[in-house]
C-alpha cells in the first residue's frame, strides 16, 4: 500500500492523469469524479468553498485506504479532494482505483467514495447567484429542512 | 480554589461562525472531559446554537464524552462533514 495516494489539493485536480497514474498493467481502473453542479435543491449555485480540518483529514484519508485496503483487493487506490474556491463544472473529488478485474475495482472505487463523503472533515459553502449563500451538511439544530448536497 | 484548564477550541465550517477568529478560547475546570468542555460551550449560548452533543475530535479523533482533556491535546468542534 506504499503507492496508494490520498490528499487534499489546493489547485485543480486532473482526474486523467489520477488514472493515469496507476499501474499500468492492472486489468481494470476505475475512475470517479465528482464536480460542482449548477443547480442544488432549485438553486442556482455560481461557486461552492471548501473548508478543510487538514490534520484530522490526513489521518482520515489513512485509515480510508486502510479499510478500502482491508475490504478489497485492489492493486492501486488513488484519491483527492479540493479545498478553497471551485466554479461550477470543477472536479471537486476524484478517485481511481486499480484492480485485476472490474468488480474489485468498480466495489472499491464505491467505498472510497462513500468514507470520503461520510468521514473527511471537509465542508462545503454553496454561493449562489443572487448572492446569498450557506454551509451544507446536516442540519443546524433549528431547522429541519433537508440535509444538503452540493457536489459528488 | 481549584485549577482551570485553558482550551483553544478550534473552529470549521459552520461553526466558524459562532467566533471572528479561527478558534474560541474557553477555561474548563480541571480535570476537564470532553463533556465538561460542551457544558461550558454549552453555557456560552453561542449563536448560531451548537447541537446538544457536538462532535468534540481530540487530536484528530472524534473523541467520546468521558475522554479526558489535556493541556498539549489539539480540540476541535466538528460539524456534520460535507465533502465529495
Amino acid at each position: 500500500m506504499s503507492h496508494d495516494v490520498a490528499g487534499l489539493r489546493a489547485e485543480a485536480i486532473d482526474a486523467a492523469s489520477l488514472a493515469a497514474s496507476v499501474d499500468p498493467g492492472c486489468g481494470a481502473v476505475v475512475t470517479f469524479e465528482g464536480r460542482v453542479r449548477n443547480v442544488n435543491e432549485g438553486r442556482r449555485v455560481i461557486r461552492l468553498y471548501y473548508d478543510v480540518y487538514d490534520g484530522m483529514a490526513e489521518q482520515v484519508f489513512a485509515d480510508i485506504l486502510r479499510r478500502t485496503r482491508e475490504a478489497h483487493p485492489v492493486t492501486a487506490i488513488r484519491v483527492l479532494h479540493r479545498t478553497g474556491t471551485l466554479a461550477v463544472g470543477e472536479t471537486a473529488v476524484a478517485v481511481a482505483v486499480a484492480a485485476g478485474h472490474r468488480d474489485e475495482a468498480f466495489a472499491a472505487a464505491r467505498f472510497v467514495i462513500e468514507a470520503v463523503k461520510a468521514d473527511l472533515p471537509v465542508w462545503k459553502r454553496e454561493e449562489y447567484e443572487d448572492g446569498s449563500s450557506r454551509w451544507l451538511g446536516g442540519v443546524p439544530p433549528e431547522d429541519d429542512g433537508p440535509e444538503g448536497e452540493g457536489a459528488a | 480554589m481549584s485549577d482551570s484548564l485553558s482550551v483553544t477550541v478550534r473552529l470549521f465550517g459552520r461553526y466558524r461562525d459562532l467566533a471572528p477568529g479561527p478558534s474560541l478560547e474557553v477555561q474548563v475546570p480541571a480535570p476537564a472531559t470532553v463533556a465538561d468542555l460542551v457544558a461550558v460551550l454549552h453555557a456560552l449560548s453561542l449563536e448560531p446554537a451548537l447541537p446538544d452533543r457536538p462532535v468534540v475530535a481530540v487530536n484528530h479523533r472524534p473523541a467520546p464524552d468521558g475522554q479526558a482533556l489535556g493541556p498539549d491535546d489539539e480540540i476541535a468542534l466538528i460539524p456534520p462533514v460535507a465533502g465529495g
